[in-house]
This record gives C-alpha cells, sequence and structure tokens, in this order.
C-alpha cells in the first residue's frame, strides 16, 4: 500500500515544472570520447600473443638465437674450423664452454655458427617462398576465370612433386652450396604459399570495401597491394613461420644425408652427422648440441606459429 | 556418380601430368652432368668409351634419348648402376624396397592408430591436465628430427639400457627403435590435427542431437563425431607418406637396415647418378599415385565436395 505522499510525488512527476530542469552545452570533445582505447588488429593480435606464454618463450628464443648467431662467433676466442687434433673430445669446460669435436674445434663457435647458416636458410627461402607466393596467388586469385584455372593447374601439378626428392635431385646435380640449397627449397617450396594467398583472397575480394575501391576507380595492383595484402596478411604470416622450421629442418636433413652445406661452413645438420660416432663413446656434448638448438628452434617457431595463428584469427578477437 | 567418374579422370590426368613433369626434369638433370658417366676414375680407351656410349644411346640426339628414357620407365626399367658393376637399379629396389615398406606400413599404421586415439583424449580432456601434456608432448614430436630421436633412442635404450638392439633387421625387436623414431613426427602431427577437428565437431548440433537421442558417449565420439574429425586426417595422408618415405633414408641408413633408402643416401655420397635418379623417379612415381589414391578416397568418403568444380571457381 503506498502512502499519500508517493502517489503525490509520482503524480507530479509526470508534470515537472520547468525550472527543474537547466540547460546544458553539448560537450563536442566528450560526445567522440571513446571509453576504450580503441586497438587496431595488429595492436590487438599482439596483445593476445603476449598473453600466450608458450609463444612468447619461442619469440624470445628466436631473438636472442638471433642475437647469439650475429655476435656469438666474434665473442668466441676460436675460429670456426681451426682444428687442433690435441685438444680432441674435449668436455665442456670453462676453456670450451661446450666441449670440442672429433677435430677439436670448438662446438660454442660452430653452434653459432651454425645458427648463422640455419636461420639465414630458414629466412631466406621463406622470403622466396613468400614473394613468389604472393605474386602467384595474388594474380590467380584476383584474376579469376581462365587466368586462375590454367595457373592452379600448374600448382596441382607441382604440389604433387615429392618436395625433399626434388630437392635431393637438384642438389646432386648442382652441387651443394648455400646458394643452391636456397634454390632447391624455394623452387617447390613457394606451392603451399600461393595456394594459402588465393583462398584468402578470393575470399576478400567478395568485399565491399574492394568494390567501393574499384567505383573510385583504383588500379588493380593498387588494389591488391592496398585493399587485399594487408587482409590477407594474418595466415600468410602464419605459414610463414611454419615455413621457416621446414626450410631448417630440410637444411639439416640435407646435411644428414651429404648433401648440405660444405666445408668451411658450418651448420647444425653437418654438426649432427659428424657426431653420430662419438655418441656410442660417450662424447655426448658434440650431438647434444647441435640436436638441442635444431630441435629447440623448430620448437620455437612451432610453437610462435600456433600463438600467430590464434592471435591473428578474427574469429577469436574479443 | 558421373561428377564422381569426372573428378577421378581429373586426379588422373593431374598425376599424369605430374608423372611426366619429374622424368622430364630427371632427363634433363641427368643430360647436364658433367662428364659422361663412364668417364669416372677406371681409365678406359676411347672405343670402350664410345662403345658403352653406343650401347646405352648416349650418342643419338637429346630428343632419341629422351624418348628411349621416358620407354624405358614405362617399362619400369630405370637401368644400370654405374658404381657396382652387374646391378641395375631393379635389382637394388627388388632388395630394399621390400624391406623399406616393411618399415613404411608399420610406421603408418601405428601413427594413424595412435595419433587419432591421442588427439581424441585430448580433445575430450579439452584444457585439462591430459590435454596439456599430450598436446605439448605433441608439439616437442613434430620439433625434433626423427635423425636426432634416432640417435636419442640408440643411445638411451641401446646402449645405456640395452632394451633393444642398435641395427640391423631381423626380429620384432630390431623393428621398435626404428619405427618409433620414424612415426613420433606423423604421430604428433597426426594427434593435433584430430584434436583441432574433433573440438570443432563436437560443439555442432548433430553431435548435441545424438546425446539428446540418449546415444552412449562412446558411440557419439566413435560414430558419430570422429568419422567428420578424421577427414582432415586423410587430406595430410599424402604429406604424410612422403615424410615417412624421406625419414627411412636417413632411419634406415642410422639403424643400418638393409632397405632401399639407405642404398639411395649411398648412391648419393658415391654419384651413383643412374640409381639415384632410377631411385628418385621410382620413389616419385610411388608418392604421386599415393596422393592421387589419397585424393580419390577423399572425393569418396566426403559428399560435401562438389566434384565438378572443386579447385575451380
Amino acid at each position: 500500500m503506498k502512502s499519500k505522499e508517493e502517489i503525490e510525488y509520482t503524480q507530479t512527476a509526470a508534470n515537472v515544472p520547468d525550472e527543474w530542469f537547466s540547460w546544458k552545452e553539448r560537450d563536442k570533445e566528450k560526445l567522440e570520447q571513446v571509453s576504450r582505447p580503441s586497438l587496431s588488429y595488429w595492436q590487438d593480435a599482439w596483445r593476445r600473443l603476449v598473453k600466450n606464454k608458450m609463444a612468447m618463450l619461442g619469440l624470445i628464443f628466436l631473438v636472442l638465437l638471433t642475437i647469439m648467431a650475429i655476435i656469438g662467433p666474434i665473442l668466441s676466442p676460436y675460429e670456426v674450423n681451426r682444428q687442433s687434433l690435441p685438444d680432441q673430445y674435449q668436455p665442456p669446460s670453462m676453456e670450451h664452454w661446450f666441449g670440442t669435436d672429433n677435430a677439436g674445434r670448438d662446438v660454442f663457435t660452430r653452434t653459432w655458427y651454425g645458427a648463422r647458416i640455419s636461420l639465414f636458410v630458414g629466412f631466406i627461402a621463406a622470403l622466396i617462398d613468400v614473394t613468389i607466393g604472393i605474386i602467384w596467388g595474388g594474380i590467380s586469385g584476383y584474376k579469376g576465370g581462365r587466368t586462375d584455372n590454367i595457373m592452379m593447374r600448374i600448382i596441382e601439378v607441382l604440389y604433387g612433386l615429392p618436395y625433399l626428392l626434388v630437392v635431393i635431385l637438384l642438389l646432386v646435380v648442382l652441387g651443394p652450396s648455400l646458394g643452391t640449397i636456397i634454390l632447391a627449397l624455394t623452387i617447390t617450396g613457394w606451392v603451399g604459399m600461393a595456394r594459402i594467398v588465393r583462398g584468402q583472397v578470393l575470399q576478400i575480394k567478395n568485399y565491399e570495401f574492394i568494390l567501393a575501391s574499384k567505383s573510385f576507380g583504383t588500379k588493380t595492383f593498387r588494389i591488391i597491394r592496398k585493399n587485399l595484402l594487408p587482409n590477407a596478411m594474418g595466415p600468410i604470416i602464419v605459414q610463414m613461420t611454419l615455413t621457416i622450421p621446414s626450410a631448417i629442418f630440410a637444411e639439416a636433413f640435407l646435411s644428414f644425408i651429404g648433401l648440405g652445406i660444405q666445408a668451411p661452413f658450418a651448420s647444425w645438420g653437418v654438426m649432427a652427422n659428424d657426431s653420430l660416432g662419438a655418441i656410442l663413446s660417450g662424447n655426448w656434448w658434440t650431438l647434444f648440441f647441435p640436436a638441442f638448438f635444431i630441435s629447440f628452434t623448430m620448437f620455437a617457431f612451432n610453437v610462435l606459429g600456433d600463438g600467430l595463428q590464434d592471435a591473428l584469427d578474427p574469429k577469436l578477437r574479443k | 556418380m558421373k561428377h564422381m567418374l569426372k573428378y577421378i579422370l581429373k586426379r588422373l590426368l593431374i598425376m599424369i601430368i605430374t608423372l611426366w613433369v619429374i622424368i622430364t626434369l630427371t632427363f634433363i638433370l641427368m643430360i647436364n652432368i658433367p662428364g659422361s658417366p663412364f668417364n669416372s676414375d677406371q681409365s678406359s680407351n676411347e672405343t670402350v668409351q664410345a662403345n658403352l656410349e653406343a650401347h646405352y644411346n648416349l650418342d643419338q640426339p637429346y630428343y632419341i634419348q629422351y624418348l628411349l628414357y621416358i620407354k624405358s620407365i614405362v617399362t619400369f626399367d630405370f637401368g644400370p648402376s654405374i658404381k657396382q658393376p652387374n646391378q641395375t637399379v631393379n635389382d637394388l629396389l627388388s632388395r630394399g624396397f621390400p624391406i623399406s615398406f616393411e618399415l613404411g606400413i608399420i610406421t603408418i599404421v601405428l601413427a594413424v592408430i595412435s595419433g587419432i586415439l591421442v588427439g581424441i583424449i585430448a580433445a575430450l580432456r579439452h584444457n585439462g591436465f591430459l590435454d596439456y601434456l599430450t598436446m605439448g608432448i605433441a608439439v616437442l614430436g613434430i620439433s625434433i628430427p626423427n635423425f636426432i630421436l634416432a640417435t636419442l633412442l640408440i643411445q638411451q635404450l641401446a646402449v645405456n639400457l640395452e632394451i633393444f638392439p642398435t641395427a640391423t633387421w631381423r626380429s620384432p625387436a630390431h623393428m621398435v627403435l626404428p619405427v618409433l623414431a620414424l612415426a613420433t613426427g606423423p604421430m604428433a602431427i597426426i594427434a593435433r590435427l584430430t584434436r583441432s577437428t574433433m573440438l570443432e565437431v563436437l560443439t555442432q548440433d548433430y553431435i548435441k542431437m545424438a546425446k539428446a537421442k540418449g546415444l552412449s558417449p562412446w558411440k557419439v565420439i566413435f560414430k558419430h563425431a570422429l568419422r567428420n574429425a578424421l577427414m582432415p586426417v586423410v587430406t595430410i595422408m599424402g604429406t604424410l607418406f612422403a615424410g615417412i618415405l624421406t625419414g627411412t633414408f636417413v632411419i634406415e641408413q642410422i639403424f643400418a637396415i638393409p632397405g632401399m633408402g639407405r642404398y639411395f643416401v649411398e648412391s648419393i655420397n658415391q654419384r651413383d647418378y643412374p640409381v639415384i635418379m632410377g631411385t628418385t623417379v621410382f620413389y616419385s612415381a610411388f608418392l604421386i599415385i599415393m596422393l592421387f589414391i589419397v585424393d580419390v578416397v577423399y572425393g569418396i568418403l566426403d559428399p560435401r565436395i562438389k566434384m565438378h568444380q572443386k579447385g575451380g571457381k
């Protein structure tokens, strides 16, 4: 049961006297204010990547590895290929932090030198794959029709070629060197990237903003470069982080079967291959360090790729 | 049915072109190898050399050599070895391939079955301890190259603990380590893939429906969910075959298994070009045909593929 005052109050509330109101200037600044800081796609992706502990572990490891690959060989007092038979198979000590190998070479120096080779091969191969893949996939997906059909048939044929066998074949004939290894790795390596770019382009090219851009009379090349590619960048980056470890693995694998980088270069695969016999005799460190760094580098790229996949997926954006 | 036939014919055509590309590639590479194959360390006089070249048709123009080469490959004749006298590539293949094949089949069966099981368990325990544990191991499994895993296994299980024999291919005990070294990578890939597709499938309405009908969880998982979760696994089988096949090169080398992979690596180290080329063509053809079979199986299994316009618009 309501009291009398309450009833009176509700009645007057319906016809409020004018003097109760006061005029308030509209604040234009405040109107535009956004309560939460706005995040671009990349800022948001970065924020989510930082939250992923494994991905950050991978990223930090890779940054440190890159730094050590650059300065490691300079820090060490030993030459990469300085052989010294009296120092053969020294266990890790203050003098040789990672020990020495079958020819008395310093494993610490060689490990960072190997990091240079592995990272270089991985990055350059991935970069070439991305470049060719973007051009091929971009044109194929954007042009469509007959062009797309022909370009995709070529890809389907190349996709069927067994990657490592073609690489082996080329290296047998061309002779193994840094340049030929990268050439062999990229000659069919770009196909996967081209497929991904094409799929992305096919999807994005039907969006309204592309139509808007076209109606302004923007040139095709500019549309691909400015509108299509930035929007397709997520999956491209993810694919790239997965291409690098496969190139690093391929290089190590090739070194292992005797088709890798030749002296005076030292790669992790060569080091692992050299120390196969040593492990049975108990000189574990000669195999341990290259093996650890190959595995951990692949691990770092894999978890970083996983993290990026989640971070760059717009569907998972909160 | 008509679409199906058209789809198969199209894949068949692509397969034949791919085979042609690899055959042509090996031919071009072969004629570009510096020096004559008979011009090796053994000093032979010019007449002998000319006779040898005539015998292998090396004195013919390239296009005739090319046609002869295609003919010999189609008739399954991969030529002689130049480093091992009186041996042909076919001899090596018939000796080594059955062993490699055995190793490969055991590896694939193990990788597929255990990979799928681990993937299901991880998906059912999503974000639980088992999920993190198995997926952590799976990332490690993908990251450690098989030749490094192989040496680790030899050192720990064969040399230190002496549980398994280190080398050769004689009894089931000999098979354990090489199969384990070779299967871990594919197993990890399958487990991760199965997990992610299972997670996706498990949220679908028809799974809710199946549960609502009162089916046992066992039946829901294996009859309804798994069937659809397996499709992506089928698509990567081609890549897995290729990975396992190239994996046998190093694994057979490390474990001293007298398979084809080991002959292949030996021929690479000795630069025995006919053997390298012949084996590559044989292996490539094998993989390309496998890829074709996988594609067709996928087409049959997945009713959603509109075969008449796959890869088109």
